[in-house]
């Protein structure tokens, strides 16, 4: 394989507009991530959750790799898996830290029991292969539907939870003292994103559901030390990853997946320089928002 | 543990009865804080036991001792947050932890990361509605509210700075912005004046102490130091070796209290209007216990105002 034809391997934009309608589906159903990812991913990188969302994937990994082998429905299967690890996880209280290193055990094992039941899977190999990096499957109109479904219930969840969940993950001390239900939140959190989590890899597989829920709102919070702006800035570049992802990938023969961590990636990337470049000219204390930027009395050198 | 504590202060300055002994049975829902032969260990650890105690509302009430004497607990027990051993325990009218907006805290001092997606205002913010369900709707209102308690306490300047670049002074004048927000009964501050030095030391003592007097607000104030709080304490609860003093500075910081306290020798003395201790048991390993001793650096961690 040459590089010309890898090239056309990755972009391909022949009988674009056809290919457009065909995949019409799977288009929105990326869009519907995009929204749950941006939202939900804030809440996970200030909760310090990025290494629980790879262990919850593995599991979900591990669950729908089991559906698939026994003939059961992948997406329950899935969803079981990555409630069952969050609410473990959850259940397990403590802090991040602490956390860490049930989670490092718990995640080969639930790769462990993917490989093995994809291994005894005798079925269609793309199907083993789309559950871990992600694929278009033609999302039929049912399935886009069930998706926006429970997308928008993780959504409402949020919405209703919205205040004392943050208080709880920036100041949860205080949170506490004020009245605020810190153990509940964090188990309910916890739910809510093994649900999305086992959402988004229908798109973009289990490997890389990072992309999706952590990459978009890490890049959101370098810009940004604003709580308000940094939502909209995560769901704006979920939205470009993941929907962007798709647009550019439909030509092409290779999964999903690659187009939409390798956006979120420049995406970040672009945030990070941003933020580094603000930061050497505004000094330590610079931050968009600020009202008074520090005042140095310029000496006549 | 052979002694329980006892209060020394049986007599408040307008004559009316001040502690309640362990027999008497007064529900305590006048008082800002009531405890009844309360008592609290870990495991055969006992921190103190048979505290009866009524904090009046607008009376500034210090919790001094030394570290490890069950400072923190006892706050954490009036949070809700730590369950009595025995006794019971009422904040605000209500069992501890059940009376949410009426409570305010300041924590033990513990900074933000850099990267923490919040700033002052938004600090600020979560002590007005973070503990309400939904997402804020009444903004403007939510703003101006911020707006008059960073001014309070003078934290205008830099309402939008995220808080993982400001000092431990600023961060505390913040702490305390966050607790007065919604003038709640009762104020729970740990330690607030730690690590900061003598001019942020004064100044966040002179706003607690504001609030206090303005909604009559009771502070329940857990300090190494006494000294940048004399001016302002009415009384004091000191823990030590199990056992607690209860009474006026006057009457607890004296040399025969705190020995018999301590089990050993222990000078007190004024200087120039300032309590000054020596010969603490652990004195050695924690010179913040010597009470301001005019010899050594009043705060070893005293650091700039950042800006
Ligand atoms: N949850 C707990 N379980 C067991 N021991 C505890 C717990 N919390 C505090 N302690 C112990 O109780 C003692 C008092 O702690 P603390 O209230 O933090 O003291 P202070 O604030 O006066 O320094 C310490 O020896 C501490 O180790
Ligand atoms: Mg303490």
């Amino acid at each position: 394989m040459n590089l010309g034809d890898i090239w056309n391997s990755i972009f391909a934009f022949d009988n674009y507009g056809e290919i457009l309608a065909l995949v019409q589906n799977s288009v929105w159903a990326g869009a519907v991530l995009g929204l749950l990812g941006g939202l939900v991913g804030t809440f996970v990188v200030r909760r310090d959750l990025a290494f629980a969302v790879h262990g919850i994937s593995e599991l979900s990994f591990a669950g729908a790799a089991f559906a698939l082998l026994i003939g059961a429905d992948v997406v329950t299967g899935s969803l079981v898996g990555s409630v069952a690890a969050a609410l473990t996880i959850g259940l397990m209280g403590g802090r991040a830290r602490s956390k860490n290193s049930i989670i490092g055990v718990l995640m080969p094992f639930g790769l462990g029991l993917g490989i093995l039941f994809l291994s005894l899977y005798q079925g269609r190999s793309a199907n083993k292969f789309g559950l871990l990096t992600g694929q278009i499957v033609a999302v039929d109109t049912v399935e886009l539907q069930v998706l926006a479904i429970a997308a928008l219930a993780v959504i409402a969840a949020l919405v209703i939870v919205w205040r004392p969940l943050g208080f709880a993950s920036v100041d949860p001390e205080m949170a506490q003292a004020r009245g605020v239900p810190v153990r509940f939140l964090a188990i309910l959190f916890m739910f809510l994103l093994g649900v999305s989590v086992a959402l988004s890899i229908q798109i973009v597989g289990a490997l890389l559901v990072l992309a999706l829920l952590i990459t978009p709102a890490a890049a959101a919070q370098k810009v940004t030390s604003s709580p308000v702006l940094a939502v909209v800035l995560s769901v704006v570049f979920a939205e470009i990853a993941t929907v962007g992802g798709i647009l550019v990938s439909i030509g092409g023969r290779i999964p999903i997946s690659p187009y939409v961590t390798t956006l979120s990636f420049l995406i970040y990337v672009v945030c990070a320089g941003a933020a580094a470049v603000r930061k050497r000219r505004g000094g330590a204390r610079s931050s968009p928002e600020a009202l008074t930027p520090p005042v140095r009395v310029e000496s006549g050198v | 543990m052979t002694a329980p504590g006892i209060d020394l202060s049986t007599v408040t300055e307008d004559g009316g009865p001040k502690g309640l002994g362990v027999g008497e049975s007064r529900s305590g829902e006048a008082s800002a804080v009531a405890l009844r032969s309360a008592s609290l260990s870990f495991g055969p650890r006992t921190l103190w036991q048979g505290l009866d105690l009524d904090i009046r509302p607008g009376e500034f009430f210090a919790v001094l001792g030394p570290n490890g004497s069950g400072k923190t607990s006892f706050l954490k027990v009036l949070l809700g947050l730590l369950p009595l051993t025995s006794g019971s325990a009422w904040v605000a009218g209500r069992p501890p932890g059940g009376a949410g907006g009426e409570v305010g805290y300041i924590p033990q001092q513990k900074g933000f990361g850099p990267d923490v997606p919040l700033r002052a205002r938004d600090l600020v913010g979560l002590g007005i509605d973070g503990h309400r369900w939904g997402v804020r709707v009444r903004r403007r209102e939510t703003d101006t509210e911020i707006r008059r308690l960073l001014e309070r306490v003078g934290a205008g300047g830099y309402a939008n700075v995220p808080v993982g670049q400001l000092s431990g002074g600023e961060l505390q004048r913040l702490r305390v912005a966050q607790a007065v927000a919604g003038d709640p009964a009762v104020l729970l501050c740990d330690e607030p004046l730690l690590a900061l030095d003598l001019n942020h030391q004064q100044a966040v003592s002179a706003l607690i102490d504001q609030q206090r007097s303005e909604t009559g607000a009771a502070v329940v104030f857990v300090t190494h130091e006494i000294n940048p709080i004399l001016d302002y304490v009415d009384r004091v609860l000191y823990l030590a070796q199990g056992e607690f003093r209860v009474g006026s500075p006057e009457e607890v910081m004296t040399t025969e209290v705190l020995s018999e306290l301590y089990g050993s020798r222990v000078e007190v003395s004024r200087v120039n209007g300032r309590i000054v201790v020596l010969g603490l048991p652990d004195a050695t390993t924690h010179l913040h216990h010597v009470h301001d001793q005019p010899a050594l650096a009043l705060d070893q961690h005293s650091e700039e105002d950042g800006s």
